[in-house]
């Protein structure tokens, strides 16, 4: 059986929801570095793989696949069995729901704490731009109803889909990693639930293995 | 029990919830949500979503929000049901599932909300911003137009949930000033002439308000 080939950063956001699923299953694989500085990334060889010239995509075999969500339900259906169930795809009610929190972290979490992300950590030392306060302000109140959702959410059930570890939980992890490295991760403090859930499903093995991966980028 | 939906006709993202049900040939019961008077932020409404959004299923004891959460869970619990709108374990169908959620859904629902919408509520449309999200949105349709060239439908030969979850805002832009984005696209066109002939979507079309 061929090696499983993912294509793309360990500090990548993306990317990294795709390793912590390779990891969770404990699947063999392969990480391919793309370089984004040198605009790897919009080659032919790796627009061949991702038409949107993003990262990761993955090769398996014959098949090629691209969006870190769909990767992600990819490598957990096939390694099912050979680790957790992060999908519960045998269970309706309880798919339903990580189905339902996943997309809560893509249409409801993720756009209000990726821009506090982007102006506060990346803008700067990527680029050496200066942080836009008034973005960060806005999506800091944003982030907090967000937050005050998951507080009552997660008072009633350990973890965003119900009593159960999720790929929803898995999801959250790269972008909330990096927005505990900005100057506003102490907002965090005013939800005791949120809090423990963080600390409790980022002290699993393959996120420290992932952590450790981002090399001094968190 | 019939299933209802809680959202309006005009909602793109409950026209998805109401789209997969037709196609499932299913009958449910429209609870309309008064957004103009912020019923959606009232109690009631907020526990059955949280998040103060519609649409909002609920099907016996299961309540589900989130549009494409909602249409996975009809696809899969009425299989049997009408059409069948999920390939066994395709890779290419959950990718381009996806591809509808990151690439296409942020630019062209800007671009309905700013020409659409805010018309309807009293609001200004940006032009600028419409320039922006359009700018964007025509390099993911040659992305879709070279795909759609090789593909008969987004997931490969068979009309499934991952081009149904497209369907609402293809319908609204193509109601707009820049319809031109999706006709000017010979394959992208032509695969929405199909999908769009469906006697399911004729359905919900009918009942969409624009």
């Amino acid at each position: 059986m061929s090696l499983i080939k993912l294509y793309g950063m360990p500090m990548a956001t993306c990317t990294m929801r795709v390793l912590l699923c390779l990891e969770e299953v404990g699947a063999k694989y392969e990480l391919v570095p793309i370089s984004m500085p040198t605009g790897e990334h919009k080659s032919p060889a790796h627009l061949a793989r991702n038409p949107f010239g993003q990262i990761p995509a993955l090769e398996d075999g014959d098949l090629t696949l691209f969006e870190s969500r769909a990767i992600a339900r990819y490598v957990l259906r096939k390694f099912k069995g050979q680790g957790p169930d992060l999908l519960k795809e045998g269970n309706l009610s309880e798919s339903a729901m990580v189905d339902v929190w996943l997309d809560v972290e893509a249409h409801q979490y993720n756009p209000a704490i990726s821009p506090i992300v982007y102006q506060s950590l990346i803008l700067p030392r990527m680029y050496g731009g200066t942080p836009d306060q008034s973005i960060i302000d806005t999506n800091l109140e944003k982030l907090k109803k967000v937050l005050d959702v998951y507080e009552a959410r997660l008072s009633k059930s350990k973890y965003l889909a119900g009593d159960f570890f999720s790929l929803a939980d898995l999801s959250h992890f790269s972008y909330t990693k990096y927005f505990m490295a900005t100057p506003y991760a102490s907002v965090f403090d005013s939800y005791p639930h949120v809090k423990a859930w963080w600390e409790d499903f980022t002290s699993r093995p393959a996120f420290k293995k992932v952590a450790a991966g981002m090399g001094g980028h968190q | 029990m019939a299933i209802k939906v809680y959202g309006l006709t005009l909602s793109n993202n409950a026209l998805r919830a109401i789209a997969v049900l037709n196609e499932k040939g299913l009958d449910y019961e429209l609870c309309p949500v008064d957004l103009q008077s912020g019923a959606h932020k009232k109690p009631e409404f907020l526990a059955l979503n949280p998040f103060g959004q519609i649409p909002v299923v609920q099907d016996g004891d299961e309540i589900i929000f989130e549009s494409r959460a909602i249409t996975r869970y009809i696809a899969t619990k009425y299989k049997e049901s009408g059409a069948d709108l999920l390939p066994d374990n395709s890779a290419k169908f959950e990718t381009w599932l996806q591809v509808e959620s990151s690439q296409f859904y942020p630019a062209i629902s800007a671009i309905n909300f700013e020409l659409l919408i805010k018309p309807m509520i009293g609001m200004t449309t940006d032009m600028s911003n419409v320039e922006k999200q359009a700018e964007k949105l025509s390099a993911v349709l040659d992305v879709y137009e070279a795909h759609l060239a090789k593909n008969k439908y987004v997931a490969g030969d068979v009309f499934t949930l991952a081009d149904l979850n497209h369907m609402p805002e293809v319908f609204l832009l193509l109601k707009s000033p820049k319809a031109e984005l999706i006709t000017s696209k010979p394959h992208v066109k032509a695969w929405w002439d199909d999908i769009s002939a469906r006697p399911a979507w004729k359905k919900t079309a009918a009942s969409i308000p624009v």
